[in-house]
């Protein structure tokens, strides 16, 4: 996914325009695909020799264009209609820059429609706004290519079916809908970010690419705080991407990072954000989150009670038991270890192995070795992936051994 | 313009206190009301329970077997419709929304076939 080829880095960043303008213009979305499709092919066959066009986004959608109408003056069948209404619309798409904008607006509402189910939602705005191919979806989301391409099919034709209208909600509507739109921008971070099983590379390039769909979205509604607040608080954790793995590929804890391995110009960018989405004065999680991983990224010592603080106003925006837990390791090195447990034992999150890692953590030091060890047994139990369970047997050993864990 | 179906899901069995009911059936009047003067009233009916059906089943033979009751028996069946022709779905959404509100039952939204 890195693309050093100029076809396939004009592919990443023009596909979902091109897509959105052709799905405007047929009204269709497997013609917009096929057609976008056919001009990048095209473009592989020519750009080599002629040189890659001053404008590669408008000689796509162009060439798209004149490629989709040509099919279907050749198939005649479905072609008649949507052939016409291209002619009689008639309109270059290329040459306006703001209806373009507004185009990729409407095909992201469309795919993050709350009447496609959540992962249908995920898969088709990778597929239509990221130009990610079938096959690799499948594998950032461990499923089956077919189980993906029948996923894919079943959404598409739902859309043009059920008569999902291409366009971006108005007024009442919009806070719901751009709350699916960054939910499902959020969804491939988190998958590409906090999971560290299957293939690596196209896990960091799920992040890679929720960035750059969160870029895209902050350029397509800068008005919008919580949809800035999202990309600042992607571009924070994206930038710690190098330190958080050890050369033995272990996780590494926040506290424990190199910091020098962190990404200064992502950090520089994600603090700007935060400070201009919370100068707006409508917080909101993603804003909180934000701001709560840009006290992280300050260099030490970490103001504790400003997090803690961020924490408490993130308990009221979006009340739930992760965000308690996560709340209470703050409160642990502000108040101490004592207090913190306290928050943290009536918590209904027994199922969840943070809950029991962090219970663990706390009751090590409180000294309670025998206690932690269970936890952290409880933990690794849980926990789903290698890395993850690496750094909770490291601290079973750590405990057993007689040792701190913690230095 | 494209039509959808609204089924109103009813629980088979138990039937609200009349005054209950009473209240459904005026608020259900009213959403029938505001489509109707929307222009996106097509059709719409109530069914009588699924115990008054009668079933229609073709045998090998060429034959038609009658028999008494729905096709099939479930926890949940058809209590009634109505077709609305509206632009897409977010406005077909939205009268349902409006009519599942007023009946209390969820509503499915399904896009007929048409052409």
């Amino acid at each position: 996914m890195s693309g050093e080829d100029p076809v396939e880095r004009v592919f990443r960043a023009e596909h979902g325009r091109a897509v959105a303008v052709l799905a405007r213009v047929f009204g269709d979305l497997d013609i917009a695909e096929e057609a976008v499709q056919d001009a990048f092919v095209e473009a592989v066959r020519r750009w080599p020799a002629d040189g890659v066009p001053p404008s590669p986004a408008g000689w796509i959608i162009t060439t798209a264009r004149n490629r989709a109408v040509d099919r279907l003056r050749r198939e005649s069948s479905r072609g008649s209609r949507h052939a016409q209404a291209a002619l009689l619309t008639g309109r270059d798409g290329a040459a306006d820059e703001d209806v373009v904008v507004d185009e990729r607006l409407r095909l992201i509402f469309t795919c993050c429609h709350p009447a496609l189910n959540p992962a249908a939602r995920v898969a088709l705005t990778l597929r239509l706004l990221g130009g990610l191919s079938t096959a690799e979806i499948a594998r950032a989301f461990l499923v089956p290519e077919v189980t993906m391409a029948q996923r894919l099919v079943r959404a598409k034709a739902k859309i043009r079916d059920a008569r999902i209208p291409y366009r971006v909600p108005g007024g009442a509507e919009l806070p719901d809908r751009v709350g699916a739109v960054l939910a499902v921008v959020y969804l491939v971070f988190g998958e590409g970010y906090s999971a560290a099983s299957g293939d690596v590379l196209v896990r960091d390039g799920l992040c890679a690419e929720a960035v750059r769909l969160g870029r895209l979205l902050a350029e397509l509604m800068p008005d919008e705080p919580e949809v800035i607040g999202l990309l600042a608080l992607m571009l924070l954790l994206h930038a710690r991407r190098a330190a958080r793995t050890g050369p033995d590929g272990g996780l590494v804890r926040l506290a424990e990072q190199d910091r020098s391995r962190w990404d200064r110009d992502l950090l520089t960018e994600g603090r700007e954000l935060v400070r201009r989405c919370l100068r707006r004065g409508r917080p909101g999680p993603y804003q909180v989150q934000a701001a709560i991983n840009a006290v992280h990224s300050d260099p030490p010592p970490t103001d504790w009670s400003q997090v803690v603080a961020l924490y408490d106003h993130l308990l009221v925006l979006s009340p739930s038991p992760v965000v308690a837990l996560n709340r209470a390791v703050a409160v642990a090195e502000l108040d101490g270890p004592a207090v913190a447990l306290a928050l943290v034992e009536d918590l209904p999150l027994t199922g969840y192995h943070l809950f029991h890692a962090v219970r663990g953590d706390l009751l090590r030091r409180l000294d309670l070795a025998g206690e932690a060890a269970g936890a952290f047994g409880r933990a690794l139990a849980l926990a789903g992936n290698d890395v993850e369970r690496d750094l909770l047997r490291r601290n079973l050993d750590a405990l057993r051994a007689g040792r701190s864990g913690r230095g | 313009m494209a039509k959808y179906l609204l089924s109103v899901v009813q629980p088979t069995g138990g039937v609200p206190e009349p005054e209950v009911l009473d209240r459904i059936m005026v608020d259900v009047r009213a959403v029938d009301d505001a489509m109707r003067e929307a222009g996106a009233w097509v059709f719409g009916a109530g069914l009588h329970s699924p115990d008054t059906a009668t079933t229609l089943r073709p045998t090998a033979t060429g034959d038609v077997l009658v028999t008494d009751g729905p096709y099939v028996e479930t926890k949940e069946h058809l209590g009634g419709f109505t077709v609305i022709d509206v632009p897409d779905l977010d406005a077909a959404l939205e009268w349902g929304r409006r009519l599942s509100v007023a009946v209390t039952l969820p509503i499915e939204v399904r896009p007929l076939r048409e052409g």
